[in-house]
């Protein structure tokens, strides 16, 4: 007998509540669109720690994890504030070790898209043509070179990344949890694939996806929970729905560059809200028509 | 600010910039400098010029800059837009990319690049954002352009840290390394063009915008910088390419703008 199991349909506290624990291996993706700002600040209202995060951009969500104190470990392949300059909680981590120690484990984005690939395969390692001549494989020992076995070919490989769980946001879903995705699509599927359990954020639950048959379609049973939060992905975007809060990310350089300020943000707007639709409310603004 | 000529040297960059990209090129941009100068090109010289940006868009015409590499205006003016395995995959190291863009925090006298980190890896004066997608792009397109501000601090003796390769240490080194694509074939920064030899593949300064004397040159370079015997000096802006460029600018701080 096989008994197919669906996704559940929760709120996002539940979703985090059951899926994310301390100590988890966690990927949060979105590749500047579609980013699942909701989760992420959701984590830090439970109070998890010692999370290992993964992302192929970290930016503000990631920033945020950082600065609050949630994680030990980054996984990455360019962390910034696209078009602003720089992650302010994460240079803080790394230069100064506040609020703690924060170990790197620093990829280039090809690394970490086949690494990917490979988790969803349930392949043990990725392979590409890359590395060559960089300083990565120095400081990251888990990077390495093999020879091609047909052509000799000096190829890099990197093993595959299988998170306890992956969170992305998604346009929509239907009332089973099936999910439809478009737009810059990143790294989401192979994210969801790779890991043991998956959350989705999305902007609406509808009767029907409509989607066409080569759309990107998280089927139900891959996926273990869809949560509706609306305008979950501010300040970034989601296709078809709201565009990306430029000036939110630039107003973020201010209050995360002091320890202060950004503690002072985490207080009033993330810890001081009971969800996101509050803190949609207390931002106010754009963030309130997301 | 426009100086005396009635352009700024940033104006001069970008400009030199876009006109070294050809019509019809497969382009994969970097954001920032080279973004600005890839689209001056497709709106000037270049129509037919195909823009691709790591996020996914391919053939991308934006009416405004994008302030991250995955702006909806980019995927919106896409003929197509894929995923990032397959970016890298299929059209990075599948060899379809005539011109990788790129932009640096420091660059070396071998056109390697740093974008990672400032001082010590392990305890950095500066954490830079990191690789993203330059080190492929580096090694996978056909040939590369490079866009940064002239300056001591830009253009160093030795680089903190190699996030992306040029000519490594000169002469057959590259291509001993095993990377496709033949290198850096130009580096455009605010006073000039530097181009590598073809022996020895050192930087060479090859053009000076109008008004840049060879000294200012050589005191913004942190290495004994070679010069070019015929060293000749660029084209000033023409009216419609400089028209065209704060068209650009002045739309995309327009749409930049709005509420937090």
């Amino acid at each position: 007998m096989y008994d197919v199991k669906l996704a559940s349909i929760l709120t996002l506290g539940e979703a985090i509540q059951e899926f994310v624990h301390d100590g988890a291996t966690m990927a949060l993706e979105g590749f500047t669109h579609l980013i699942p700002s909701a989760a992420g600040h959701e984590i830090i209202r439970q109070g998890r720690r010692n999370l290992t995060i993964i992302r192929m951009t970290p930016d503000l969500i990631y920033d945020q994890l950082i600065g609050a104190g949630c994680v030990s470990k980054l996984i990455f392949s360019w962390g910034g504030n696209p078009g602003v300059g720089s992650l302010h909680r994460l240079r803080d981590a790394v230069e100064n070790d506040w609020p703690r120690p924060l170990e790197l484990e620093e990829n280039a984005h090809a690394g970490m898209a086949a690494a990917y690939a490979a988790g969803a395969s349930n392949l043990p390692f990725g392979i590409l043509r890359g590395y060559l001549g960089s300083d990565l494989p120095k400081y990251n020992q888990r990077i390495k070179f093999i020879e091609c076995p047909f052509t000799g070919e000096r190829l890099a490989a990197v093993p595959a990344i299988r998170p306890d769980v992956t969170i992305i946001h998604a346009q929509k879903a239907d009332r089973k949890g099936n999910v439809l995705i478009w737009g810059v699509v990143g790294v989401q599927k192979e994210a969801v694939l790779a890991a043991q359990r998956s959350i989705v954020t999305v902007e609406e639950i509808v009767d029907k996806l409509d989607s066409p048959p080569n759309a990107v379609v998280l089927p139900s049973w891959v996926v273990s929970a869809v949560c509706e939060v609306k305008g979950g992905a501010f300040p970034s975007y989601a296709q078809g729905y709201y565009a990306r809060n430029n000036a939110f990310y630039k107003s973020w350089d201010a209050i995360s560059r002091e320890r202060e300020s950004f503690q002072a943000w985490i207080e009033r707007y993330i810890l001081g809200t009971k969800d996101f639709s509050e803190f949609r409310q207390s931002v106010g603004g754009a963030a309130a028509n997301a | 600010m426009p100086d005396q000529n009635g352009y700024s040297a940033d104006e001069m960059m970008t400009i030199a910039a876009a006109r070294k990209l050809r019509n019809g090129a497969v382009c994969f941009v970097g954001i920032g400098l080279p973004s600005a100068a890839a689209n001056v090109a497709r709106l000037t010289h270049a129509p037919d010029v195909v823009l691709i940006y790591e996020s996914g868009p391919i053939a991308t015409k934006p009416s405004v800059l994008p302030l991250s590499i995955g702006d909806g205006e980019l995927s919106e003016t896409a003929e197509t837009v894929v995923s990032i395995p397959e970016m890298f995959s299929y059209w990075l190291q599948g060899g379809r990319i005539d011109v990788g863009f790129l932009g640096a925090a420091q660059i070396d006298r071998f056109a390697n690049i740093n974008t990672t980190v400032i001082g010590n890896y392990r305890k950095p004066k500066t954490r830079l954002p990191g690789a993203g997608g330059a080190p492929e792009i580096a090694a996978s397109s056909k040939e590369v352009l490079i866009t940064l501000r002239h300056n001591k601090r830009a253009f160093v003796q030795k680089l903190d840290f190699v996030t992306s390769g040029g000519y490594f240490n000169g002469g057959n080194s590259r291509e001993l390394m095993g990377l496709p694509g033949r290198g850096p074939t130009a580096v455009i920064t605010d006073l000039g063009i530097l181009t590598p030899d073809i022996q020895t593949k050192e930087l060479t300064l090859t053009s000076l915008h109008p008004g840049v004397s060879i000294q200012q040159v050589i005191e913004a370079t942190g290495w004994p910088l070679r010069i070019a015997p015929d060293v000749g000096t660029t084209p000033p802006p023409s009216e419609t390419e400089l028209q065209v460029l704060r068209d650009l600018n002045a739309r995309t701080a327009r749409a930049h703008a709005g509420q937090a």
